[in-house]
């Protein structure tokens, strides 16, 4: 291949500029820390203390329930206050223990893990599953399952998501320049763990700094190698990225193991590392907090649970006030109706704008342009999708490949007449696999 | 803080393409064309411009101000069609047939269908065959101060020489905006650098057209050369069909292959139609028949999707 690359996708203009160049900066939460049981895709974790119970930071607070689920560690010191339903990112309602912060950032004593070459496979796996690590790339997907295929011996490569091509954010970026050891050392585990694989860190090539320190960091490592990735909008999507590193192309019903592919962003790979060599939890993680609201917009290191409010703080406030507020990239983020929500672990920026594109133009006719088509990554006509959609036609929905889509927004970026494509296709998306999910309970039953 | 801020579903952010800047751009990338028919033909070229856009608007904000609906007049979408329709029409029309071809576009054709997107033929074209059926003489009478007598593409059917150098530029008779080549694709060639139209059909259409006239002028034993096929491409309206009426996104398939479907079949017809046809022309009528087989055409090329052999197109 001669381009690593796709067909489709978009080029937005990226606002990166406004964070990059800053340090990380470590920040000390200092109201109440709130963390829900669901921050990643399975069973919500279970709590383990109680109102009134004093907690360390790093101490496990709630249980992983089956093994697609994920534990959740307090991240500071302080009392149980409550545990009670607190409102997240989505909008929704989510089991939380909320903690009072005593301020004192009392820390629990980690034993020194054995070095992870003396111990077996299954073990590393257990550490990563016991820190609570997901994937942090926003879908939050339980890493020590991901890592699990039934055939590890199968697995070709270990790709780092290093493109961040989400716009405004740098996160990955600052990450990549500051701790590339990390990233190399959580690629050394991962590779350790699938002993035919070649790791490859792909970065997006508006990124050139990092594929020069990573190469450099990678040096000596015969099995690793850095893949300059053209800069474009969905280039990190998982399964774009695949066939731009591979050549592989996947389904929406297949997974990256299926081609002997295993997919984990720069902060998740940076977990792992964590866990399994320093045997620590995830605590932590990093935020761009941007957009022209912002009077200091810079990437912060983030005790998970901490308020979206003391991030504003820490950027120096708002300038003027936001049109909008987006908890993530503004291609797919969620928007914020209230600052009042706690961050996650799968919380990559806070983005703060002026002026919201969206409602400033409302919706028209379609005039069967036809950029929907051509930007979708996932080479469907949205436009159709969206039609069936509305209709409610779940079964032409379907049947057009409407479960292919992967939400990445490029449709509704692109399209003139300004149609919620995205967001119909979306909705009858969710419609389609509740109502399988049903018929699969049904049939067990 | 104070109050909730705005939300909604991904993504936050827009392109900056709306569907009004697209057609003001294809308004701006008739202008050579148009212009042209007001120098080839003089003043009263422009009056019939204005008066098939000026009724087109009309028309379309009369009837959604009566029928209580969201006046969209703003997209621009209406002047494009009064304007296509106005470089469809002969020089020496009388005034009420631009405003009766506007009239039957606008209203007949796309808010009857439900408005902007959902009409099924390319209103301008329609019109325009809506008036050559109705007023026959009116419609092919070419001549003018200008010029006098037939158009290149009759004379060449009756077997008579023609100029193409003057075809290519545009001093011939024929109807206002399609006789130059040359300022009809520097119009095609602002549609293609701003991204609003392909290669895909136009390029198609062109290329088909050329092999079966030649393929069907040789089977009806005239000699095919080169004057001959410069003179098919440059005359009519084949240039201005393909780069602007049959780019019409609303009437041709959304899909890529479709597209070069659809293309190959407007060449054919095109050619049936000009070569073993009656009249000279039938860039219009091939465009229509073509307009009317996209469902199917769409039906048939859906594209694959990406992980099931669509990720290299």
């Amino acid at each position: 291949m001669a381009k690593f690359t796709f067909v489709g996708g978009v080029h937005p203009f990226d606002g990166k500029a406004l964070s990059k160049d800053k340090p990380m900066k470590a920040i000390l939460p200092k109201g109440e820390l709130v963390y829900p049981m669901s921050q990643h895709i399975g069973a919500p974790a279970a709590p383990i203390v109680k109102k009134g119970d004093r907690v360390l930071a790093g101490q496990k607070i709630a249980q992983a329930q089956g093994f697609m689920s994920a534990p959740v560690y307090a991240t500071v010191s302080g009392t149980v206050k409550a545990i009670e339903p607190r409102r997240v990112v989505t909008g929704d309602k989510v089991m939380s223990i909320v903690v009072d912060n005593d301020q004192l950032y009392e820390e629990v004593e980690y034993p020194e893990p054995v070095p992870y070459e003396q111990v077996s496979r299954e073990e590393i796996i257990r550490r990563i599953q016991e820190a609570g690590v997901v994937g942090m790339g926003g879908a939050g997907f339980p890493t020590h399952v991901k890592l699990s295929p039934k055939e590890p011996e199968k697995i070709e490569y270990v790709i780092a998501n290093c493109a961040e091509c989400e716009p405004y954010l740098t996160s990955d970026y600052r990450r990549m320049i500051e701790e590339p050891e990390k990233l190399v050392g959580g690629m050394k585990v991962l590779l350790h763990l699938f002993p035919n694989a070649k790791g490859v860190f792909a970065v997006e090539d508006n990124k050139p700094d990092c594929i020069a320190l990573l190469k450099e960091h990678t040096q000596g490592e015969e099995r690793m190698s850095v893949v300059s990735l053209q800069t474009k909008y969905p280039q990190g999507s998982e399964r774009q990225l695949i066939y731009a590193v591979t050549g592989r192309a996947i389904h929406a019903a297949m997974l990256p193991a299926d081609v002997g592919c295993i997919v984990d962003n720069v902060d998740t790979v940076v977990a792992v590392n964590r866990a399994v060599n320093e045997g620590k939890p995830l605590m932590n993680r990093i935020i761009t907090v941007t957009g022209d609201a912002v009077a200091d917009p810079r990437n912060f290191i983030v005790r998970i649970g901490t308020n979206y409010h003391e991030l504003i703080d820490e950027a120096g406030g708002f300038v003027t006030e936001p049109a909008k507020i987006v908890s993530g990239g503004p291609m797919m983020g969620f928007a914020l109706f209230d600052l009042d929500v706690p961050t996650t672990k799968t919380a990559s920026a806070l983005l703060c704008m002026t002026k919201d594109e969206v409602s400033a133009l409302e919706p028209s006719a379609c005039i069967n342009c036809g950029r929907c088509a051509e930007v979708c990554p996932g080479r469907v006509v949205p436009k159709q999708l969206a039609d069936y959609a509305l209709r409610h036609d779940l079964e032409k929905f379907e049947k057009y490949n409407g479960l292919e889509c992967c939400e990445c927004g490029c449709c509704s970026y692109i399209c003139p007449a300004r149609r919620p494509l995205t967001q119909a296709i979306k909705s009858a998306r969710k419609m389609v696999l509740a109502e399988k999910k049903k018929k699969k309970e049904a049939g067990k039953s | 803080m104070s109050g909730l801020h705005k939300v909604s579903s991904n993504p936050h952010v827009r392109a900056r393409a709306t569907t009004a800047s697209i057609m003001g751009t294809v308004l701006i990338a008739l202008l050579p064309a148009a212009a042209f028919g007001v120098y080839n033909f003089g003043p009263r070229a422009a009056l019939l411009i204005l008066i098939s856009v000026a009724s087109a608007v009309l028309t379309e904000y009369l009837f959604e101000r009566l029928c209580k609906k969201k006046v969209t007049v703003g997209d621009l979408s209406a002047a494009v069609t009064g304007l296509l329709l106005a470089l469809n029409l002969p020089v020496s029309a009388p005034w009420w047939i631009p405003i009766l071809g506007s009239f039957f576009a606008i209203f007949v054709v796309k808010l009857l269908f439900g408005g902007l997107g959902q009409n099924f033929v390319n209103p301008a074209l329609a019109g325009r065959c809506f008036l050559l059926i109705s007023f026959p003489a009116i419609m092919t009478d070419f001549n003018c101060d200008a010029y006098a007598g037939a158009t290149p593409l009759a004379a060449i059917k009756a077997g008579e020489s023609v100029n193409v150098m003057d075809m290519i530029l545009g001093r011939t008779a024929g109807t206002i905006g399609e006789t130059s080549m040359i300022a009809i694709v520097l119009g095609a060639c602002i549609l293609i650098l701003a991204g609003i139209i392909d290669l895909n059909v136009p390029g198609s259409y062109i290329v088909s057209f050329t092999v079966f006239a030649a393929l069907f002028a040789a089977l009806t034993g005239r000699t095919v050369n080169g004057p001959y096929l410069s003179a098919q491409l440059a005359g009519g309206g084949l240039m201005l069909g393909a780069f602007f009426m049959a780019t019409d996104y609303v009437t041709r398939p959304i899909t890529k292959k479709g597209q070069y479907v659809y293309g190959i079949f407007l060449g054919f017809m095109t050619a049936v139609f000009r070569i073993f046809g009656a009249s000279a022309e039938g860039v219009s009528y091939a465009i229509l028949l073509g307009n009317l087989l996209v469902p199917l055409i769409e039906k048939y090329t859906m594209p694959k999707c990406f992980g099931k052999g669509g990720e290299r197109s």
